[in-house]
């Protein structure tokens, strides 16, 4: 078990009434990008936080490197924040702000000299190292804060949405040095956002949050394509969402009657009749006919189709008024506005969701 | 075309001319008083009536034999130790009331507009009364305290924008890189507040320098403050001394404030041109 960097063990957090964690269990491996992913509120910063030391844990047990940190202070932990507001110091050098962490632990003042250079040429900003944070861009202060953060060599690196205050170029061209930076490092990065795109991209595994619970924790891939929960499916991707009750099993393959009328069948594991099942279908495999299909019965009616560049939306309705989306990389002269069309799909291109709730 | 753009130069001309008189009318409003001061501080006459001739004297009386400069020196005391003592208490009042919730919180918050919002005389007042009760002898120590009970509102008020402006995840980040309470409050938290306490600081002399009122009341008779000396000479009638000593105040004044933005530009200058180079 030494490979747990980081544990969290039954870890509950209250502020006031409001239970922000339950009964969290959370293991992060060395070495891996983990993403906490949510929307705002799930609890995914007060994690973090409770990692890096800035809260406590109304109760349960945190371990870093397989030693417990409930009661130390947040200067007593071996691990490293990049904040969101970047939380440079605003009187301080560059280099002054990188060397930070080697100056209060008093570390010999050509070793500082050293290794703020090997920074500086780490996150690329060899020759700013004179400058004071107000002039520098958005950018340029995130990459002083990661290499703030990374001075002291710590055996984790906390990032709580750093690139939430940049435009989006920027942050495209920021993930990808982040994860180029932490293979490169090989240490532990524990990566806080809402963005399900930048979980997908930079990320070894992702936890989904939502109200303090997790709901998924896997990899970005399984994620995808086998969501837990109707939560993480219509968080992660764009879903189509089918309610049904499970009427037949036959082999791999599902016959579900919908709840609000209709058929459809699917591959689906561990199912039996009279269970309720969601089928979860992505918009690029969702198939649609001008004609009923063998084994589906799911009428729906064209709303527009809008062109967005690298493919076509069509949204279109169900009679009790749930939207579907269609995303096709060509244009299908044949449907247009106020049509009626037959939803389908393959059997494996669905996913069956066991609500537990 | 060209007629247009005449018509409008011509508008704009005469505005500017307007705009010149009206400043000017308005610099005569708020300086006039001051330079007639000035001006009589060189008068070669007791009364201050008419203008006799051009003298020195004053000045040389001034620095030679009069109580002026004594209690000029009283005063500024009174003001150094006021502004030391309601910036500390007040500082540290405003971080009790940014960073900790309590329950009186609200009515301390609210209640810290008395002080300000309240006649002078009606505080000047209060605290004879409270140093009466107390039996507390009326002089410096007394002033001193009525100085302090009217600058910590300011103080606190100051602070408190100040700290609740300020971005706590930088301290959280300084404790994150290893440094304790103590080292985070003197190397991030302290820099930061730099400003807010200057301006605190001028504040609260500012305040304890004009005070006139409160200082009447609680003053003793021998450490009295200038403007309260002053005030008692105006019954007696007011030698151009006095004059002379406002005009060297001025002088100071102004000195300062020229020195002070001249060394606000070199240092900005300074931080633009000569970034520091460490390798």
């Amino acid at each position: 078990m030494a490979e747990h960097i980081v544990q969290l063990e039954k870890v509950n957090k209250y502020f006031g009434d409001n239970h922000v964690i339950q009964d969290l269990y959370l293991n992060i491996e060395q070495g891996e990008f983990l993403t906490l992913l949510g929307p705002s509120g799930c609890g995914k910063t007060t994690i973090l936080r409770m990692i890096a030391g800035f809260e406590e844990a109304t109760n349960g047990m945190i371990k870093v490197e397989g030693e417990r940190v409930e009661d130390k202070e947040p200067f007593e932990r071996n691990v490293n924040t990049v904040f969101q507001s970047y939380a440079l110091f605003p009187h301080m050098t560059v280099y002054d702000n990188i060397a930070y962490g080697l100056t209060v632990a008093k570390v010999p003042k050509d070793e500082i000299k050293e290794r703020v250079k090997e920074m500086l040429e780490l996150v690329q900003l060899m020759g700013f190292e004179g400058r004071k944070p107000d002039m520098m861009s958005g950018g340029q202060k995130q990459r002083v804060a990661i290499a703030r953060a990374l001075i002291n060599r710590p055996k984790v690196l906390l990032l709580d949405e750093p690139l939430g205050a940049l435009d989006l170029q920027l942050r495209k061209q920021m993930q990808i040095e982040l994860k180029r930076l932490q293979q490169k490092l090989n240490i532990t990065f524990v990566y806080v956002t809402h963005d399900q795109e930048e979980a997908m991209t930079m990320s070894d595994r992702i936890a989904v949050l939502q109200k303090g619970v997790i709901e998924q924790l896997d990899t970005p891939d399984e994620i995808y394509k086998h969501p837990a929960s109707k939560f993480v499916a219509n968080f992660i991707g764009e879903s189509n969402l089918f309610d049904g009750v499970v009427e037949s099993v036959d082999g791999n393959t599902v016959c579900a009657k919908l709840v609000d009328g209709g058929r459809m069948k699917l591959d689906a594991e561990g199912f039996s009749a009279g269970d309720a099942i969601t089928a979860c279908v992505r918009p690029e495999v969702m198939g649609y006919s001008l004609e009923p299909v063998e084994g589906f019965d799911i009428k729906a009616t064209v709303k527009n189709v809008i062109f967005i560049g690298s493919q076509y939306k069509m949204y279109a309705f169900l009679d009790n008024g749930q939207e579907i989306k269609i995303n096709r990389t060509k244009q299908d002269s044949n449907v247009r506005e106020g049509d009626t069309i037959w939803l389908h799909w393959e059997n494996d291109d669905a996913y069956g969701i066991k609500e537990s709730v | 075309m060209k007629d247009r753009v005449g018509r409008i130069e011509r508008k704009k001309r005469s505005f500017n001319l307007k705009m010149t008189i009206f400043s000017l009318i308005v610099f005569a409003f708020i300086y006039l008083p001051i330079i007639v001061m000035i001006v009589f501080s060189f008068n070669d006459q007791k009364r201050n009536y008419y203008w006799k001739g051009f003298t020195f004297k004053w000045y040389e009386k001034l620095f030679t034999d009069s109580d002026l400069i004594q209690y000029l020196w009283i005063s500024l005391a009174i003001a150094v130790l006021a502004t030391i003592i309601s910036v500390i208490i007040g500082t540290i009042g405003a971080f009790g009331l940014v960073r900790f919730e309590f329950k009186i919180k609200k009515l301390i918050n609210g209640a810290l507009y008395i002080p300000v919002v309240i006649p002078e005389v009606v505080l000047g007042i209060a605290l004879l009364m409270l140093y009466e009760t107390a039996n507390m002898p009326l002089g410096m120590a007394a002033i001193v305290m009525a100085h302090v009970t009217f600058c910590i509102p300011f103080v606190v008020i100051i602070m408190r924008g100040r700290l609740a402006g300020m971005d706590q995840s930088i301290e959280e980040a300084s404790m994150d890189l290893g440094a304790n309470r103590l080292t985070t409050f003197m190397r991030v938290t302290l820099p930061m507040l730099v400003p807010g306490i200057l301006s605190s600081c001028f504040m609260s002399f500012t305040l304890s320098i004009d005070d006139v009122i409160i200082s009447n009341f609680v003053a003793g008779p021998k450490s009295t403050t200038l403007p309260v000396k002053i005030l008692s000479l105006v019954k007696v009638g007011l030698s151009p001394e006095v004059n002379a000593l406002a005009t060297v105040m001025i002088a100071v004044l102004i000195l300062g404030l020229l020195l002070n933005s001249l060394t606000q530009a070199i240092l900005k200058k300074r931080a633009e041109n000569n970034v520091k180079s460490y390798f």
